[in-house]
């Protein structure tokens, strides 16, 4: 039994190994459409015309049922439009979408954390419409192939169209997405020779660039202005061939003494595919000074810094100065468990989103056949260890000797797992803390040292070359 | 394509890894190599003009080839068999991806332990035909649209798709 005295700060984990209830219907629903997706839309078989129909049974009580419904009956015969596509892969988002809910409600009871309510969702701006319409197309393209008939003609059809919409940040998000998408593709060429597929994985990337290319389908966040102390917990590291992100997980506690807050606070870079690893900070480091703060321990006050209701920060460095030392450990211990979450987006209501903050002591590791797991109050939560970035000091091992952890509480590939994102370990008979963002500020370690020279040289060099060719 | 651990879970999972990250190298000499186009492509620099560029290419199979400057002129060491830049792009593109993956991606039978030379040698005894110089300028294109990169600024609006993107602890 779970004493209560501790607060909110312990996780009861027997909630996040109970079966929650439609989930595995739900999940297959989503399979048999995922599968669909192998062979392609362009002559469906009758297993597929099957799988089509069930997403539409699974939908059926829903606004989009009509939709579904007729997109459903032109697919099976493979005679589906770009807009039938597209509400296929709305109502995949949908079904992921309540599958996200329930996952979020067990998080939410396993921890104890009250979540803000959804402000009425605003469509985003109409924008570049025609560049949207080409993404669009390309993946009705690629839906109508499959993956088994990927080949490099076909892929290579997402580079001009990503080549334009990246330069504007209003296409931010598509362009970034796609990009990664059709680089993984790329890279499988051509399907017809492959023997397995990343199933969830291609099928979630499709519908999800389907789904942004609908003008307007990212949102218009509710925004407001917060001045108060932001005490970080951790920093979270994205990362594909083209791309970067630093996420920034924190409590912040506002100045006017309202209840302290769960945020996020984001800096991205497209970046070479050559610079990676530890390389990776330098590219980020100019334009935010928050992980460089959390790396070195510090807590930073912010005056009217923008945040969106889901409780993402919009950084500038202007509104933003340094502040006092403040110990992530002593911020999960003490400030953790009374910060409230923000709403979640419409189109962020999916498990691949799911990325909590939770504090964890008093567990046992298991360590069989390489893979990590905490015994929380007697369950079994695995570590997510294949998320911990190179570009930090935080290694599988220390995560194996350790006696806390700040972490993510995930969920993929049908249950929940933690991503260390901090662990106190005992070095020398001393507790020490070891962070995954340590180095985001930059490190006296000396191979990582040598890493970010490297890369400090490599885009060097490609500054140079584009100095040269670019402009001529 | 490198599934991990059990192909059913892989299957099912969002963050499945598909590609194993690229290593980084040294760009000085050769700036840009990729697996694309059912080529082995990339750019070389010149040893002689900090000025000029060579564009290389090995198609996928056939291994034909070709290497000519930025400005169409063709590579004079390109003829008959492959020239020096082609050994280096060859060279890079085992640093950066890793000499199974380039091998399979060219569909070279060779022990890929064995390395660059052991795949260049193989390619090179099967005497592959020159190429015509049409690939010249896409891969040229390519080279600008990926020095583009550089060019773009970095942003504080979060990204919520980079959460399918988890960092590849395998990177060196």
């Amino acid at each position: 039994m779970v004493s209560t005295d501790r607060g909110g700060g312990l996780m009861r984990a027997d909630l996040l190994a109970e079966p929650v209830p439609g989930l595995d219907e739900a999940l297959a629903v989503v399979e048999a459409f995922d599968r669909t997706l192998i062979g392609g839309l362009l002559r469906p078989q009758p297993t597929q015309a099957a799988a089509l129909t069930e997403l539409a049974a699974a939908v059926a009580g829903t606004p989009l049922a009509s939709l579904v419904a007729e997109a459903v009956e032109k697919a099976a015969v493979g005679a589906a439009s770009e807009d039938h596509l597209l509400a296929l892969a709305a109502a995949r988002t949908a079904l992921l979408g309540a599958i996200h809910d329930a996952l979020t409600t067990r998080v939410d009871e396993a921890t104890g954390r009250g979540r803000a309510g959804q402000p009425a969702a605003k469509p985003g701006a109409f924008e570049a419409v025609n560049l949207l319409a080409a993404a669009r197309a390309w993946l009705a393209d690629l839906a109508r192939a499959g993956w088994q008939g990927i080949d490099h003609d076909l892929v290579s059809g997402a580079g001009q169209v990503v080549s334009a919409m990246l330069p504007d940040p209003a296409l931010r998000r598509p362009a970034t997405l796609l990009d990664g998408f059709a680089a993984e593709l790329a890279a499988c060429c051509p399907g017809a020779a492959l023997e397995r597929f990343p199933v969830r994985r291609w099928a979630d990337l499709w519908s999800r660039a389907m789904m942004l290319t609908h003008p307007g389908a990212g949102g218009s966040p509710a925004m407001e202005a917060v001045t108060g102390r932001l005490l970080p917990l951790g920093v979270d590291l994205h990362e594909h061939a083209t791309a970067v992100q630093a996420q920034v997980h924190a409590v912040f506690e506002p100045a006017d003494g309202s209840s302290p807050r769960l945020v996020r606070a984001s800096v991205s870079a497209p970046k070479p595919d050559t610079v990676v690893g530890v390389g990776v900070w330098q590219l980020l480091r100019p334009h935010m000074s928050l992980p460089a703060a959390a790396g070195d321990g510090r807590s930073m006050h912010l005056t009217d810094m923008p945040i969106t209701a889901e409780g993402d920060l919009i950084w500038s460095d202007a509104h933003a100065r340094l502040g006092e030392p403040a110990d992530a450990f002593a911020t999960a211990r003490v400030a953790l468990p009374g910060a409230g979450a923000g709403a979640i987006a419409p189109l962020d209501r999916h498990p691949a989103v799911i990325a909590v903050p939770v504090f964890l002591e008093d567990y046992a590791v298991q360590r069989d056949d390489g893979r990590l797991a905490f015994t929380v109050a007697g369950q079994r939560l695995p570590v997510d260890a294949d998320r911990i970035p190179s570009a930090g000091p935080l290694t599988p091992d220390a995560v194996a000797t350790s006696s806390a952890c700040i972490g993510l509480l995930r969920w993929d590939a049908g249950s929940f797992r933690v991503q260390p994102l901090a662990v106190e370990t005992v070095v020398k008979k001393k507790t020490v803390a070891i962070h995954a963002g340590a180095w985001a500020g930059g490190t006296a370690d000396k191979p990582a040292v040598k890493a970010e020279q490297a890369a400090t040289e490599a885009v060097r060099v490609l500054r140079e070359r584009a100095g040269k060719l670019l402009r001529t | 394509m490198f599934p991990d651990g059990d192909g059913k879970v892989w299957e099912a999972s969002s963050t499945a890894r598909v590609i194993p990250p690229a290593r980084p190298r040294k760009l000085a000499k050769v700036p840009f190599v990729e697996l694309a186009d059912g080529r082995l492509q990339g750019v070389v620099s010149s040893g002689s003009d900090i000025g000029r560029v060579y564009v290389s290419s090995v198609a996928t199979r056939g291994y034909s080839f070709a290497c000519s400057t930025n400005n169409n002129r063709p590579c004079g060491g390109a003829r008959g068999s492959f020239c020096k830049h082609i050994q280096a792009l060859i060279t890079e593109a085992v640093l950066q991806y890793g000499a199974e993956r380039v091998a399979r991606y060219l569909r070279v039978e060779v022990d890929a332990a064995a390395g660059a030379p052991a795949i260049i040698t193989t390619m090179t005894a099967t005497r592959p035909a020159q190429a015509d110089g049409t690939a010249a300028a896409p891969v040229f294109s390519r080279f600008l649209r990926h020095l583009g990169y550089l060019e773009l600024v970095a942003d504080t609006t979060p990204l919520p798709e980079m959460q399918w993107f988890p960092p590849t602890g395998a990177a060196a």
